[in-house]
């Protein structure tokens, strides 16, 4: 383009500070929110380097006579470790494999992006879980029942997407509302107990997480839901019009990333703008950081929680809908929900509760699910379970970070994301 | 012992929080400093205990200078400190307290509670420091409490000097004589005291020497002689009437009527009983009261926070007891609560978010849901010019702001929006002469203006300064109504339940 911007003069700045790059250095060796959760990322990547040597039996071979010959222990070393990332990397990015392929015209562009689908189908009910999280901490509440929610959201969506039928216009936003509406109902139940009763929601939630996963056990044998075609416990699939649709479909069968992932952009920009800019969003925040003032204020404590909670539930909800309407329009399991609610906790912790966060996040721990699962069996699969692990470790005790690595203290001291009225 | 301090300075940054302070303690001396809120006095104290290192200057200890490493190392040269806020385990005994940190062991880790109380009644038979060691600390009236505090200080390895930050801070009218006789008492004894305070008749009435600190530097050195508007002028560097002007007040008709209020607590204590207060538009009723006669409860029942059993809170001739404090707050009722951190500020919210913190949903802050910012912001520029609040920006925490600031904050937002009653609980706690005169002379333009005012003060100073009828609280009801020329005497007589003497009897709960 030769359409050159009109340059205005930088404003100078009224009073000479110290230079750029002096200040970016010394941020970069602050223990700030940012650095943190960069060093602790490379930080678990080393000690999961550390773990993939120590596990292999034939690289601790090699260390036994390390005095000896010690080329080939850190030869062996580094093959495993290398090895072990590069498959991560080739299974949630970019495979280099199929590159040469589609270089060469024996695969589609689609196989190239194969690895990056992945990557983000297993980040979609992770960003809704993660919002579901975040939304609850924001109000200093503690939403370990994002599983139970999410199970109940599917089980919502499964029910309007067989049970009825319409167009696809109607059908699908149905089914996926009716998700959202039941992970709300189940969700707002805590939020209501603590108001009118003060029970804490972290207890009632946990409980609720069992009584959801046993009323699916339970609701996938009642011959309304049972599959009438499989004898396994299998519900029954999803209309076609309520399926979410597949976004690189024309780009081949395989690309399993759906309309989900766009909603799960929209709710994050969604949790953004009630956050920053709704009367609700400044009553969370009012109430998670201080209860006692905004009461003072005339909010309603009890509502807020009760409505955050149910807030909360709805994106817990839409998880649930994401995976009965998506990758498993097929038929639901008692397997379909995984762990999804659960690491959402661990989603909103290295989000640090902000909607950007959480998708990033999100992302990074999709990346991991897809680059184990294809990465195996050469790599224990257990390694991305680990590195998350090791990641959420770090990120909650930035104090350590601080001290491994010797970094200074940054002003306003260390951040720590916590959920009050322990 | 004998302390010196010799251009003591800490600098944070480009800002100087303590310029060059000297200072001697004498032994045996009650030496008080003097200080607004931000003066510098917390700073010099935390230089004191160890816990911030000081730029430059030094620390001399019987004309040995000294270096504290850290807190240890003032226990260990013969100081101890009082802090305002108690550092006490609530749950656990008065022993158990006192030998915190430096248990009495049978060696190898095991306990020994004998040790522990022997330990405790050997110091506070010493000092004439009645406590019973077997107490759990929790229980214990606050003034107890603090006792506590000053045994635990004492029974350092060898205690000397003592430090006291604010001590009278927390207590009630008897509790504060009876420290200030035990300060007197312990000084004979020998020990010398360092009394930080901004009270300025506890200073005339125990202190030794009196150090003057303003900004970070030592402005003057009087003798407890010097008058009250002397130290006041040392202290804020200008003269402050200690009075408020204003005119006569023009009483209308009643804007808040308190009926037979009655109010009962989890253990079945009548916390409020029957209480019956009518404060009429254009007056300030001023309610004293020993603390923890209800008043606390009374101001939260007007606001809507607190259900009362019984009784009736009628705003503007409108039946309001079943009412929210939301619509409470909007029908036109204004409230500053007594505890400013816990009740009043959100201190992770900026100050334009503080000021519209109970106005949030009205236009033209927020329209169908949505807050707008812009129109917050321009709220903010305005109240804090208008009401002088120190903050660099509107868009600073609150928590980066003074006590006095953020009280200004709050009296702000009450006073930015229309209102028919106020209700203002110890409206100047804690903070500063400069800030107290301002919001003393905001709260009779508010009554000029017509609003009824409620002034809930434990300090009488403060409601003699401005009420225009004094009611009397005492175990919940009020007990008197009088005018305000009614002499002292009177009134504390009422205080105290209409006793015949003023001491009468020991307040326990």
């Amino acid at each position: 383009m030769n359409v050159k911007t009109a340059a205005e003069p930088p404003e100078a700045p009224p009073e000479r500070r110290e230079p750029f790059m002096t200040l970016f250095g010394r941020y970069l060796i602050e223990a700030n929110s940012v650095m943190v959760t960069i060093w602790s990322l490379l930080l678990a990547f080393a000690i999961g380097a550390v773990l993939l040597i120590v596990s292999d039996e034939g690289v601790r071979g090699t260390w036994s006579y390390f005095f000896d010959r010690p080329s080939d222990a850190l030869s062996a070393s580094w093959e495993v470790v290398s090895s072990a990332y590069f498959a991560l990397f080739e299974g949630a990015v970019l495979n280099f494999n199929t590159l040469d392929r589609f270089a060469a015209g024996t695969a589609g562009f689609g196989d190239v992006l194969r690895p990056l689908s992945e990557t983000l189908t297993y980040a979609t009910p992770l960003i809704f879980t993660g919002l579901a999280v975040g939304l609850a901490f924001r109000a200093g509440l503690f939403n370990i029942g994002a599983q139970g929610q999410l199970i109940m959201g599917m089980l919502g969506a499964l029910v309007i997407g067989f049970g009825i039928s319409a167009p696809a216009i109607v059908h699908l936003p149905a089914a996926v509302i009716a998700g959202g509406l039941a992970g709300a109902a189940f969700g707002a139940v805590p939020g209501v107990l603590k108001a009118t009763t003060g029970a804490h929601e972290v207890i009632s939630s946990i409980m609720l997480n069992n009584i959801a996963a046993l009323f699916l056990v339970w609701a996938i044998g009642t011959g309304f839901l049972h599959s009438e075609t499989r004898s396994e416990l299998v519900t029954k699939p999803v209309d076609d019009t309520a399926a979410l649709p597949h976004l690189l479909g024309f780009l081949g069968g395989s690309l399993r990333v759906n309309l989900a992932l766009v909603l799960g952009f929209a709710a994050a920009l969604f949790v953004w703008w009630l956050l920053s800019k709704s009367t609700f969003g400044y009553r969370i925040r009012a109430v998670g950081f201080n209860s006692h003032a905004s009461a003072t204020a005339g909010m309603n404590i009890g509502r807020t929680y009760a409505t955050t909670m149910g807030t909360a539930g709805a994106f817990a909800g839409l998880a649930g809908a994401s995976l009965a309407l998506g990758i498993n329009a097929g038929g639901v399991t008692t397997n379909t929900a995984l762990e999804y609610g659960f690491d959402g906790i661990t989603v909103a912790l290295l989000g640090r509760a902000k909607p950007g966060g959480i998708v990033a996040a999100a992302v990074l721990f999709g990346a991991l699910k897809a680059g184990a699962l294809s990465a195996q069996p050469g790599v224990p699969v257990d390694i991305s379970i680990l590195l998350q692990a090791i990641i959420v470790l770090f990120i909650a005790a930035p104090a350590m970070v601080k001290a491994i690595l010797r970094l200074r203290t940054p002003r306003g001291g260390l951040v720590t994301l916590e959920a009050k009225g322990w | 012992m004998r302390l010196e301090l010799r251009g003591l300075t800490k600098k944070f940054g480009s800002f100087t929080a303590d310029d060059d302070i000297d200072l001697t303690v004498e032994p045996g001396q009650i030496h008080a400093v003097l200080g607004e809120n931000g003066a510098g006095k917390s700073t010099l104290m935390n230089m004191l205990y160890g816990i911030l290192k000081p730029t430059s200057g030094e620390i001399l200890i019987d004309g040995e200078p000294v270096e504290f490493g850290g807190p240890g190392d003032a226990i260990d040269a013969g100081l101890g400190m009082v802090h305002q806020h108690f550092k006490l385990v609530g749950p656990f005994s008065v022993a158990d307290n006192v030998q915190l940190g430096r248990e009495h062991t049978r060696g190898a880790g095991v306990l020994s509670p004998r040790a522990a109380r022997a330990a405790v009644l050997e110091v506070s038979e010493q000092y004439g420091l009645a406590l019973d060691p077997g107490a759990v600390v929790e229980d214990l009236p606050v003034g107890v409490q603090q006792r506590v505090e000053i045994v635990k200080a004492l029974s350092g390895p060898k205690t000397e000097l003592l430090i006291l930050d604010e001590p009278t801070a927390v207590l009630t009218p008897a509790e504060i004589r009876e420290l200030l006789a035990i300060m007197r008492s312990l000084a004979e004894a020998g020990t010398s005291i360092l009394f930080i305070s901004h009270k300025l008749k506890e200073v005339q009435a125990v202190a030794d020497t009196v150090t003057v600190i303003r900004r970070g530097r030592v402005v003057a050195e009087l003798p407890p002689t010097a008058s009250e508007a002397e130290m006041a002028s040392a202290m804020v560097g200008r003269e402050i009437s200690l009075t408020v002007d204003k005119a006569e007040p023009e009483p209308a008709e009643p804007r808040l009527e308190i009926d037979g209020l009655t109010l009962v607590d989890d253990h079945g204590v009548k916390v409020l009983d029957g209480l019956d207060l009518t404060v009429r538009g254009g007056e300030i009723v001023g309610l004293a009261g020993v603390e923890g006669n209800g008043q606390t409860e009374l101001a939260r029942t007007v606001l809507g926070l607190i259900k009362p059993d019984s009784g009736r809170v009628v705003i503007d001739d409108r039946d309001a007891t079943g009412e929210s404090p939301a619509r409470r707050i909007r029908a036109g009722l204004g409230y500053i609560p007594e505890d400013r951190a816990r009740d009043g500020v959100i201190t992770e919210f900026t100050v334009a978010e503080n000021l519209v913190l109970n106005q949030y949903r009205d236009e033209p802050f927020s329209r169908r849901g949505m807050v707008d910012a812009a129109a917050i912001r321009r709220q903010a520029a305005e109240s804090v010019a208008e009401f002088d609040i120190r903050t660099q920006s509107p868009d600073d925490p609150a928590a980066s702001l003074s006590g006095g600031n953020q009280q200004k904050v709050i009296v702000a937002r009450e006073f930015s929006r229309p209102r028919r009653v106020l209700v203002a609980a110890q409206p100047t706690r804690g903070i500063d002469v400069g800030a107290t005169e301002f919001i003393h002379s905001r709260l009779v333009t508010e009554r000029d203006n017509g609003t009824a005012v409620l002034l809930i003060s434990s300090e009488l100073d403060e409601i003699y300064a401005l009420a225009d009828r004094i009611a009397v609280i005492y175990n919940g009801r009020i007990v008197g109504e009088v005018g305000p020329d009614t002499p002292r005497e009177v009134i504390g007589r009422l205080m105290v339940g209409g006793e015949a003497d003023a001491d009468g009897g020991d307040r326990e709960r």
